[in-house]
This record gives C-alpha cells, structure tokens and sequence, in this order.
C-alpha cells in the first residue's frame, strides 16, 4: 500500500515496518493501516480525539463510505458544529486491526504474496489499541484529549485509559462493558458457526475465485442485528406485518416484514465485510475482559488513573446492558478517578449510540468542553 | 452565593476551599458548579434522574446517575473530604444506613431537611386534619417523594443513638436563618454538619 504524501486528511493509507507484538505470542510485520482524520492538530498537540469504532465500523466516521454511498456511520457525533467538531478537534479513527476496509487483516497479503486468511494471528482488544497507538506513533500524536468509542469501539476506549494512562486525558465508552458475557460469546459463535457451516468458506481459503461464503455471513448478520435492537423496536417497527402481501403464505417466503428486514440486512452486508474479518473480530471481542487483565480485579486496571471518564449505556439495550456499565463505574469510583455515567432513555436498544438520542450529544459536548477548559 | 437555595447556600459557605466532596442526590448540579467556581472544590455527584444528570455533565460536572440507597457502598472509605445529603434524607429508604455511609465515605457530612414538626405542619393536620403543603413541602401526599417524615428532634436523636457527633446546625424559616432555641416548632427546615 503506497504513502500518501501527507499523512492528514480524508482515506488515508500507511504500512509501517513494526513489529506489532500481540497478545497471542505472535507479531505481526509490516502493519498496514488505513484511517482518516479532519480538522487540523494545534501547535501545542492538545486537541486530539481518537474515535474507537464497533465491530463492523469502519475509518469512515464522518465521511461518506467508499462502497454503500452512505454518510458516516457516526455523522451525528463528528462535524461542523457537533460535539466532536474539526474546528477545535483533530479528529482520528482508524480502522481496525484485522477488519477488511485496509486496515491489516485476514485479506491483507501475507509474505508469500497470499492472503492471510486463517494464517492471520489471533487477535485482542488489547492489540488493536497497540496498532492504534503505533500509527498515533507515527502521526507524531503522543497525548489524546479524547479517546471515544461504542461497544467494540467502547472496549477499546477502557484499554486505552489501562494502557496507556498518560496518553488519554479523557475517555468516552458508550454502549460498551467491561468484559464480554457468556451470552455475548454465545451470540458471537452462533455467527462463526453460520460462517463456517458455508461449504463456500473453505476453512478461509475464499481470496482467489472470489466465491465468498455470503450466505454464512449473511446469517450471522441477521442473528447479531437482532441482539442490536430491542423488543421495543422491533415491535413498533414491523409488529407481526406482512410483507408485500395480503395473507400468509404457509411457506417459506419472507411472510412478515421483519423477515424482509433481516434479509435485506444480511445481504447488504456481505458486499461491505469480509468473513474471516468478521471472525477474527468476534473472537477479539469474546477473550475481552478488563478485570482478568488485571488481576481480577476491575479497579486495579484504574488504579491511580488521572483520566477523566465519561460512561453512558442505555437502558433498552440488552446487548451491553446498564449492568455493565455501572460495573465500570463501580471499579472507577472504587480506584478514585473522576468518572460521570448517565442511562440514557431510547426504544432503539444497543444501537441507540449510533442514532439520534436525547441526551447523548449534549452529554459527551458538556463533557468534552469541560476538559478544555 | 445568591441564587443557591438558602440551605445549600449555607452548604456552600461552609466547604471550605479545595474540599473533595460528593453531593448525593445533586439535582442538575447547582451546588456542584457553586463549589467548583467559587470554592475551587473537587466535586462529584450522585443523582438518580437520568435528565438531571445529563443536565449536571452537559455543564461539564461529573455526576454519575445512582441511588443514595444502593450505590453509596461503592465509594471507597474517607474517598473525600465532605459528603452532602441536600433535602434526600427523607427520600431514601433507609435514612439510618445512609448517615452511616455518609460518614463512611467523609469524615464530615452536611445534612439537610425539611422539619415535619415546624408548626405550619403540625397546624395543618391538627387544625385542617390534611397532610400539609408548604414550601419546603410543596407536594401532596400521594406525589410526595417523602417517604420518611423527620423533625428535627428524631433526627438529632438518631444522630446520638448512632454516636455521630453534631459539629454545627443552621435552622431556616423562608429565607431566614433562625436561633436554635425551639428549633423543632418554629424552623421550617435544618442544615446539620455532622462528625464521625
């Protein structure tokens, strides 16, 4: 992957020689990575915000994505007048180690000139935070004003606040927990499951004939998107309706709406994700658990901690329900750092951090703006 | 201090500068900013209304959304200096165990209360034989957050029966401060800054 000439701006691309160690024994050289930033860093590096993104995000935050012509998956958050906003932010999101939108991954080549695939290494938490931290390396960025993040991106922000203390003055996890539940790696291997099942998968090997195992990544689509939403929602939106037809079909057919729904989620799925990327980061998200990291004890990965927190989890969202969150509040309060945490109200469950909810905005503005004095 | 209510604006004259303190159910964070601004105080708050506390961090204030009943247990002890129970007291659902936390997390603690035996009250249910609504207890009967009528007399004798040490007391009718001497009739609510 060729430099760009400045390493600012919108789509970027960088391969740095490495090595990254990880957290399964491996290491990884070189790293590829691909990310974007706005607005421009001040003189004295102070107004830098990191944005974490969740599990099939992408470098693309505020601008529009390369392969669904869509907005930013968090436009609402980043931009002119927003609470992340490039006039007085530098804002950075990279995309993350081992997905499939340039960042280094499973697709990526491997020395011998072949995709990776299932030889790519396991990965963590905790490495994609490294990778970061070595491209903000690069970038000549030591200190963060913020770092931000939801579910998988929230994880990211608790490991960056562990991992590097001195780096992050302040940091934002929403929608996230401090570990990930037996029920959450159930959902998770529900997925690799459908995935694997697809005779097109091949133990990974897919790259060259382009015959992809989209039917299997597909259904682990569907069945993730439902822990996404809430019962609520669900009601409200599709009911028992039907879709495009009068009467049931005593078939198969995609009788009711939400049938449709899911379906048409899945698909649109496959053309923007690759399913070993999707593998590999299910499994960083289910061996997350911050209190193991350190001794079992949550409060000691906070311990003497001088950042700031900001914890926010909503209360239809049964996926990284309000639970958690207090369980990071608890271990924040028990270490003494400064920590604010709000349960904001929305019907949208999990995905309420990427829509438009009361609060949320005015919440991490209020927060942000206090930490620049 | 001003705008404060009359018993945080006591409160608030009475933290002194620099103070680590927590305000346990802090509303949207008046006293809280106060604090910060004009006494440089490290503050942080408990409040249990989702709306009330985006409001307080909105203003930039660390506020986490809690119950003073169940989430007290998680401060570390002596984690600060002053803990304040603004006009809570009577809301929680079990006042005793609180005062304990209260002195468990600080070694000083401000408390205030409406007073249920300030004679406005005993008036209207002796007299009128209908639960009173008056300014400091400005809501009827069935919308009332009050769960624990307290004068100010069951409230110095739960202090003493726990061994916790009155340092001061401050008493208010209105806007007024008022002289201790028949405080239980005549006050219609007290600030107490209690001791270990």
């Amino acid at each position: 992957m060729a430099d760009n000439p400045s390493p600012f701006g919108a789509a970027r691309a960088v391969t740095l020689p490495g090595p990254l160690a990880l957290d399964g024994g491996a290491s990884l050289a070189p790293v590829d990575f691909a990310y974007e930033t706005y607005g421009a860093l001040n003189d004295d590096k102070s107004n830098a915000i990191l944005i974490c993104h969740a599990l099939t995000g992408d470098q693309h935050v505020a601008s529009t994505h390369p392969v669904t012509g869509k907005p930013g998956w968090w436009a609402r958050m980043v931009g002119a007048g927003k609470p992340v906003d490039p006039a007085r932010h530098f804002v950075i999101c990279v995309n993350v180690l081992g997905s499939c939108m340039g960042s280094a991954g499973p697709a990526s080549l491997a020395g011998d000139g072949q995709p990776y695939a299932m030889r790519f290494p396991v990965i963590t938490i905790r490495d994609m935070v490294r990778a970061q931290a070595m491209l903000l390396d690069h970038l000549g960025i030591e200190t963060l004003h913020a770092v931000i993040g939801g579910s998988m991106g929230g994880m990211q922000v608790l490991e960056w606040a562990c991992l590097y203390p001195d780096r992050v003055r302040s940091a934002i996890a929403i929608a996230t927990a401090p570990r990930h539940s037996a029920q959450n790696i159930a959902f998770h291997e529900v997925g690799r499951q459908a995935i694997m099942a697809d005779p097109h998968w091949r133990g990974g090997d897919y790259y060259a004939d382009g015959d992809q195992p989209t039917k299997g990544l597909a259904v682990a689509r569907m069945a993730a998107h439902i822990t996404y939403l809430s019962e609520e929602g669900l009601t409200e939106k599709f009911g028992r309706r039907l879709q495009a037809r009068d009467a049931k079909s005593f078939g198969f057919d995609a009788d009711f709406q939400v049938e449709s729904y899911l379906r048409h989620q899945g698909i649109s799925f496959v053309d923007r994700f690759d399913a070993n990327s999707y593998l590999y980061i299910t499994r960083a998200m289910d061996y997350f658990d911050l209190a193991e990291e350190h001794g079992g004890l949550l409060a000691n990965a906070f311990k003497d901690t001088k950042t700031r927190f900001c914890v926010i989890s909503f209360d239809s969202d049964w996926l990284y329900p309000t639970s958690e969150a207090k369980t990071i509040v608890r271990a924040l309060n028990a270490s003494g750092a400064e920590v604010s945490f709000v349960e904001l109200s929305s019907p949208f469950g999990h995905d309420a951090f990427l829509l438009d909810t009361p609060g949320m905005n005015a919440t991490v503005d209020g927060f942000l703006k206090a930490g620049e004095g | 201090m001003t705008d404060l209510r009359p018993d945080l604006a006591i409160i608030a004259d009475h933290v002194p500068e620099g103070a680590r303190v927590l305000d346990i159910g802090c509303g949207d964070g008046g006293l809280m900013a106060a604090l910060r601004h004009e006494k440089s105080a490290d503050a942080r708050g408990l409040e249990l209304d989702a709306d009330n506390v985006a409001q307080a961090m909105a203003k930039g204030l660390s506020v986490v959304q809690g119950d003073a009943d169940t989430d007290l247990a998680d401060y570390p002890d002596s984690a600060f200096d002053y803990a304040i129970l603004s006009q809570t007291l009577q809301t929680t659902r079990a006042p005793d165990a609180i005062l304990g936390e209260l002195l468990r997390i600080a070694p000083r603690a401000f408390v205030s209360f409406p007073n249920f035996a300030y004679w406005r009250v005993r008036a209207s249910l002796l007299f009128g034989g209908r639960m009173p609504v008056t300014g400091a207890l400005p809501l009827s009967w069935y919308a009332t957050e009050n769960i624990h009528h307290v004068t100010i007399d069951d409230f110095r004798a739960l202090v003493e029966k726990q061994g916790i040490a009155v340092e001061r007391a401050w008493f208010l009718s209105g806007n007024r401060q008022r002289r201790a001497a028949a405080a239980n009739l005549l006050a219609e609510q007290a600030v107490f800054l209690l001791g270990r």
